[in-house]
């Protein structure tokens, strides 16, 4: 829902989306009306916070509980103690820093490929429809799915496409890498910057298309390079796609669960915060400690979505102006 | 229930035999082993009654046990002559046991052995030891390593997870004198034991084991074994019937040696399939006929006559050992299978004292998540991105964390 919304903003003219001149005698008028046309949506904001809110809210308490389910008589308050054991667990700490590595490589990867993509699908050439179509494909395939697409037919070491593409090229004596086992990480980060690739290729097609060509044509007219454009009128204009792109898919990115399941279930230091979360909670049992860790990693995304997005509006607007 | 072929078996044969003669009739949960591991935790911690039976393991058991929520069998068994107790092979009686009472019946069970490839072996002059040691095997290993294009020379599990990678594993920890908890739960994970016993396991997976070792658990080494890419193999006794099954491609050519040792004079595994009635069951008498029927010799029987020996629940009782139709189709393993379980020591499986029952595991509810933690550092060591004493001092520090937990209950006590 909230992608809806945000992308519709992005379409109108940011000077004036920014500022928000309007007549105060307007406001006043507006603010009144507004109510009034928002009444009949109240029950479903409060079904909405009621199912988004309240979980949130019994997961604090829980994180604030002693609470495993194989000693029952132990439940009680706990005070501080869950998230004093999340930070000092050795497994949970690399976990931090495991889904801090991959949300990070995978978003930006992806942004440059997605980029890149966009601008060559942006020029006019035979068959453009098919091709978008095609290169969109990857995100529309089940996460899940894609997952074991990875582990099965490409990586693995047996059987699969990329060692069976070495020995094609190079010969009965081609290097077999067990591409997993040696590289675990980078072969994550692969398969999620392959599904991600096309979200961000598709904001950034819409930003670029969305683009005045005739400021552009004027330009050119007056001698400004290629490269002169794309740095001073294209980034420029596609900021705010990029920053878009970049908040929502490091918001997916950060939840990851199923490519870490599936491809490597957690071995080989690859276990991120969700699926730390899900061992504490599934294996273990330990209800409170999982709490505490679900939301020690919702915490995390919003400093550290704050603090990018901050970044990233302080160098774009100096750029801007 | 686990989805497991025995137990499908099972719910297949219950309505015309059970049902029919007893009047009882049994209505079946059956899901895949972690979703039925899940669901009965969680069915069983809350004591819902949902469910009358239950398949647990060895495992939980006795830890549902002593949290009382499964039910004594005791007086069942002394009422119910005919059910035989006594032939129920000593460890699974014991790993089922809590302080001398019963709480679990098993259904099939299993140990753990080397399976290896004699043609092979034979082929490249080395002969296998009756009870072969560690460094023996690793020898071994060494001479069949490409004995034939693209095998290596054995298989182990690398792929993480308490009932993966660290089941092999603490077996052979244990007969390498190592320990997860000293009786009082001292902590020993990072000890020279514990530490030489994985140097061993890692050093040998990677030196001449299979391809592709941090991913691949038991399906992967069945393969292997199976698709002639490895001599030899470390795991379970279950594993021989589809080796041995009509159509693998190396029926007949499989030996069967003891689980290899160290300090130890044995060093295999233990696991049941078995029964519990739960506490808040309503329904316990009838509960226990339908697990007595499915225990049974005659269930057995019934199971070999109509569906075939090779699909009998074995390893849980004496008398299936003594059949003659069933070893005329199990032979090649049976009397393999029979000893590994038999020489299995749950309660003293390596040389000191231990907090809990089990021997590829610590009885303890904390293990699964403790194992499958340590696993996953432990693979990575296999695949080379971690070392050893790096990855064992990372497990102390978890086994640390529920020591001190334990501390803490006892002095509250």
């Amino acid at each position: 829902m909230s992608s809806s919304t945000d992308t519709t903003s992005v379409g109108t003219n940011p000077e004036e989306g920014r500022s928000g001149v309007t007549p105060p005698a307007r406001r006043v008028r507006t603010r009144s009306d507004s109510w009034q046309r928002r009444i009949p949506l109240l029950p479903a904001l409060i079904f909405v916070i009621v199912m988004t809110q309240l979980p949130f809210l019994g997961t604090i308490i829980i994180s604030f509980m002693n609470w495993n389910a194989y000693y029952p008589d132990e439940r009680g308050f706990a005070g501080f103690s869950n998230f004093a054991r999340v930070f000092t667990d050795v497994n949970a700490r690399s976990a931090v820093l495991v889904t801090i590595l991959i949300t990070v490589a995978t978003v930006l990867i992806s942004l440059v490929l997605g980029l890149a993509i966009a601008l060559l699908l942006d020029r006019k050439f035979r068959g453009q429809g098919i091709v978008r179509t095609m290169m969109i494909a990857p995100f529309l395939v089940v996460p899940v799915a894609a997952a074991l697409l990875w582990k099965h037919a490409l990586y693995n070491p047996e059987y699969g496409l990329f060692n069976g593409l070495l020995t094609l090229v190079l010969g009965e004596n081609a290097p077999q890498p067990d591409w997993v086992g040696s590289m675990p990480l980078p072969a994550l980060v692969a398969a999620l910057v392959w599904q991600w690739t096309p979200f961000m290729m598709l904001i950034l097609l819409a930003g670029l298309q969305s683009r005045p060509l005739d400021v552009v044509e004027a330009a050119r007219i007056d001698g400004a390079s290629e490269f002169r454009i794309f740095t001073s009128m294209t980034l420029p204009h596609l900021r705010q796609y990029i920053e878009l792109s970049t908040l929502l898919g490091t918001i997916y990115v950060v939840q990851n669960f199923d490519h870490v399941f599936t491809i490597t279930a957690g071995a080989t230091g690859t276990a991120n915060l969700p699926y730390f979360i899900y061992q504490t909670f599934y294996t273990a049992q330990d209800y409170g400690r999982a709490s505490a860790a679900g939301v020690v990693t919702v915490l995390g995304t919003l400093i550290v979505a704050m603090f990018a997005l901050r970044t990233a509006f302080a160098i774009f607007k100096e750029e801007g102006r | 229930m686990v989805n497991n072929p025995q137990m499908v078996d099972l719910q297949s044969l219950t309505a015309e035999h059970f049902t029919a003669e007893t009047g009882i009739s049994v209505n079946f949960t059956v899901l895949p082993e972690n979703d039925v591991r899940d669901k009965i935790s969680q069915e069983f911690t809350s004591q819902a009654g949902q469910y009358d039976v239950a398949t647990l393991s060895n495992f939980e058991i006795p830890i549902y046990a002593r949290a009382g929520w499964v039910a004594p069998l005791d007086q069942f068994i002394d009422e119910d002559a005919e059910f035989d107790y006594d032939d129920i092979l000593e460890p699974m009686r014991t790993s089922l046991s809590v302080d001398d009472v019963a709480y679990g019946i098993p259904f099939y069970g299993e140990s753990s052995f080397l399976m290896y490839r004699q043609d092979v072996l034979e082929a490249e002059g080395v002969t296998m030891p009756d009870q072969p040691t560690w460094p023996e095997v690793a020898q071994i290993a060494a001479e069949v390593d490409g004995a034939e294009p693209g095998m290596s020379g054995i298989c182990l599990r690398g792929q993480p997870g308490w009932g993966q990678l660290m089941a092999p594993l603490t077996t052979v920890v244990n007969t390498y004198g190592g320990t997860w908890f000293e009786e009082d739960m001292t902590p020993e994970v990072n000890a020279p034991e514990f530490s030489e016993a994985v140097n061993f396991y890692v050093d040998l997976v990677r030196e001449h084991g299979q391809n592709g070792a941090p991913a691949s658990g038991f399906v992967e080494c069945l393969n292997n074994l199976q698709q002639g890419n490895s001599a030899m193999w470390y795991d379970a006794t279950s594993a021989a019937g589809s080796l041995e099954a009509p159509g693998s491609p190396v029926q007949g050519k499989i030996g069967y040696a003891p689980a290899p040792v160290m300090e130890t004079d044995s060093s295999g595994w233990l696991y049941a399939w078995s029964w519990s009635i739960q506490n808040a069951s309503e329904k316990q008498q009838n509960a226990w006929e339908f697990v007595s029927w499915a225990s049974s010799k005659e269930y057995e029987e019934l199971v070999g006559e109509e569906l075939g020996w090779s699909r009998v629940p074995a390893g849980k009782r004496s008398s299936t050992y003594d059949n003659e139709e069933y070893l005329a189709e199990a032979g090649p393993f049976a009397e393999a299978t029979r000893q590994a379980i038999e020489s299995a020591d749950p309660e003293n499986p390596g040389v000191q004292p231990r907090p809990a029952i089990g021997v590829q595991f610590v009885g303890i509810p904390e293990f699964p998540d403790l194992g499958t933690q340590v696993s996953q550092d432990i693979s990575a060591a296999i695949a080379g991105r971690m070392s050893v004493e790096e990855a064992l001092d990372r497990g102390q520090r978890v086994a640390e964390d529920i020591s001190e937990r334990y501390e803490e209950r006892a002095a509250q006590q």
